[in-house]
């Protein structure tokens, strides 16, 4: 049998020109009144992808949620599920399921009956309705509880509910409105991953909300970067994190470095950028920008490195500084570096030895650098 | 909790002498052996014996119940729909208007609205009677209806209609399988409420009676023009007794499902 692993990286069909989106979102605008949630919008999804719609609250990405879920009509545009369009399509009609944020469960039914519920709407006899709530009691390993009322259960074993509910009727595609909000940081972590292998195993495709960034970058296979209605990027976690298309999705996924300045000088595929006060910075770029250029450096903190000496390439890559802040974590450290022009750059470095000590204190004169392709190249 | 000084005691028997002590006169006279209801003449049950014998003050008591039963239904159906309406559909023009409509008649004063409706069912021509009564009732007891479900419907989760119609049920079937279920305990009370607002109501049914339909309270009040008898003091005490029993187990099978309802989410958060 193959790993999730090797499943995992072999999957890419948003590369593949040949394959056809399951999903399709074309041209969709949302207006609420005079207030523009999704604004002509177009994204693809694959069958059996997990996708992930990320974004601070009100950037439109639960709107989008509920337009394929059925209850929000587009303003224009069209969305295409498995070559058919929704359009007009009422939600109970619609080969989709959805796992609500407040988990929705029937406050007067039991747990059985809650998943039994969409079952019974199809008319499936008794005896496989019996059978098929069975099957997913165990699969999110409620048995114990099926007599119960949602108010007899706790946080978790409602969301697993709300979970089996929504897997009962194997939509084709199953949207969670952020899943795992409500649970506490331990049972989220947990929670994620078994997600993630539910995914796998039952074959379907997964699209999620979430505003929390290492959800999404845990749990799926692509991120949808939503803000202002528009989807800023979509990639694989890795791309979003290491090669950000813009300052915002740079800044809003996790910790970024961002040195402003202007193109000195272009050559097969690096640029030299001039971040101002001697202060010359050369990275690997695929894209060429003109000389004179604006153009800023975002770097993540992991990829710079504190060192007591200068390195060989300085001043290329390298300036110094002293230590501002150290924020020890456990399992990495933190130090904010102030430069002598004032600004501050942060840097971390995982604790894979058991120090003892703290290699830097405050206010010791250190060495920041970085290599060629730490870092990605924006254009203003 | 403050001790039980004078003053407190003071009040409290002064606050519920107030209120009760018209009532338990009342009672107690109902029991009376003598004619004249003001000379205490020994006990007995004699006049709660010699109701089952005036058939007059039985049919206008049933006549009273029919009516009772029958607005109240029709009132709890249109007043719950009425309160669907305001509540769900916050986006047409003119909501406000409508929903101070609907409040308007709890502060209309009843000889307006019992006037009012005469007027209308003698220019349409409406034979006046039990109908005429049962239509008036409903009229004023649809918006306490309205008022008690939709303060209900203000804090219920409306995800879980989209959940129903996620999972395959119509938006008809999602009213009577969920949302129908959840709204029911304050669509009762509603239903209660409107009953005991007409069973007692007398202005607007001495408006809108006719021949033939006569309810109760219609039917004492114009025997105590004639004079007290123990006989009325009977049959109210009978009213008494009824509408305390029905609070008493209404309040006591809330309380117990409140309980109930505490004991289960303790029962779940400490596993």
């Amino acid at each position: 049998m193959k790993s999730l692993g090797s499943i995992r990286r072999s999957f890419a069909p948003w590369a593949d020109p040949a394959s056809k989106p399951f999903i399709s979102v074309k041209n969709v605008t949302k207006k609420f009144g005079d207030f523009t949630a999704v604004d002509d919008l177009s994204l693809n999804i694959y069958t059996r992808e997990f996708f992930a719609l990320l974004g601070a609250s009100g950037c439109g990405k639960s709107t989008l949620l509920r337009m394929l879920a059925g209850f929000e009509q587009p303003t224009s545009g069209e969305i295409i599920l498995d070559g058919q369009s929704l359009a007009g399509i009422p939600p109970y009609r619609r080969p989709v399921n959805m796992m609500f944020q407040s988990y929705a469960l029937f406050p007067h039914m039991t747990v059985e009956t809650n998943i039994a519920f969409g079952l019974k709407q199809d008319g499936m006899p008794k005896a496989d309705i019996a059978e098929r709530v069975g099957q997913m009691l165990k699969l999110v390993k409620l048995e114990k509880f099926a007599k119960r009322k949602p108010h007899q259960l706790s946080g978790g074993q409602r969301q697993r509910v709300a979970l089996a509910r929504s897997l009962a009727k194997r939509p084709k595609v199953l949207l969670l409105d952020e899943p795992l909000g409500a649970l506490d940081k331990k049972l989220r972590e947990e929670t994620q991953f078994e997600l993630m292998d539910l995914q796998q195993e039952l074959g379907l495709t997964f699209v999620v909300v979430t505003h929390d960034q290492e959800e999404a970058m845990t749990m799926a296979d692509r991120i949808a970067v939503m803000s202002h209605g528009k989807v800023a990027q979509v990639a694989t976690p890795a791309e979003i994190y290491e090669a950000p298309n813009s300052r915002f999705v740079a800044d809003f996924i996790g910790d970024v470095n961002i040195f402003d300045g202007t193109v000195a000088a272009a050559e097969s595929g690096y640029l030299s950028i001039e971040t101002g006060n001697g202060f010359p910075v050369r990275m690997a770029s695929p894209e060429k920008l003109a000389i004179g250029a604006k153009a800023a450096v975002a770097i993540r903190p992991e990829k710079i490195r504190v060192s007591r000496q200068p390195p060989a390439h300085a001043p290329v890559n390298a300036v110094e500084g002293e230590i501002w802040d150290v924020g020890y974590l456990g399992d990495m450290t933190v130090f904010h570096v102030r430069l002598k022009d004032g600004r501050v750059v942060k840097a971390s470095s995982l604790n894979a030895v058991r120090a003892v000590e703290d290699p830097f204190g405050y206010d010791q004169q250190v060495w920041i650098s970085f290599g060629e392709d730490a870092g990605v190249v924006l254009k203003d | 909790m403050g001790s039980w000084s004078r003053f407190n005691i003071a009040s409290i028997v002064l606050g519920f002498g107030f209120l009760y002590l018209p009532i338990v006169l009342l009672v107690i006279f109902s029991f009376n052996e003598s004619k004249l209801v003001t000379v205490w003449a020994g006990f007995s049950t004699k006049w709660y014996a010699q109701l089952w014998h005036n058939q007059a003050l039985l049919d206008a008591a049933w006549v009273t119940i029919r009516v009772a039963l029958l607005s109240a239904t029709c009132a709890t159906v249109l007043g719950t729909l009425a309160a669907l309406a305001l509540v769900r559909y916050t986006r047409f023009r003119g909501r406000m208007l409508f929903s101070g409509m609907v409040y308007a008649p709890l502060v209309m004063p009843e000889v307006i609205t019992g006037l009012s409706l005469l007027l209308l069912f003698v220019a349409i021509g409406l034979d006046r009677g039990f109908w005429t009564i049962t239509l008036a009732h409903i009229t004023f007891t649809m918006c306490f209806v309205a008022v008690v479900v939709q303060s209900r419907l203000l804090s219920f989760d409306q995800s879980i209609e989209e959940a129903a119609l996620d999972l395959g049920a119509t938006p008809v079937r999602t009213f009577f399988a969920i949302t129908l279920p959840v709204i029911a305990p304050a669509v009762f009370s509603g239903w209660v409420l409107a009953f005991t607002l007409s069973l007692d109501d007398l202005v607007i049914s001495s408006f809108t009676t006719g021949p033939g339909a006569t309810t109760l309270p219609m039917k004492i009040y114009s025997q105590v023009r004639l004079g007290v008898t123990p006989e009325i003091n009977a049959i109210c005490t009978i009213l008494i007794g009824i509408v305390a029993i029905g609070v008493v187990v209404a309040s006591i099978v809330t309380k117990q499902r409140e309980a109930q309802r505490e004991k289960d989410e303790r029962a779940a958060f400490a596993q």
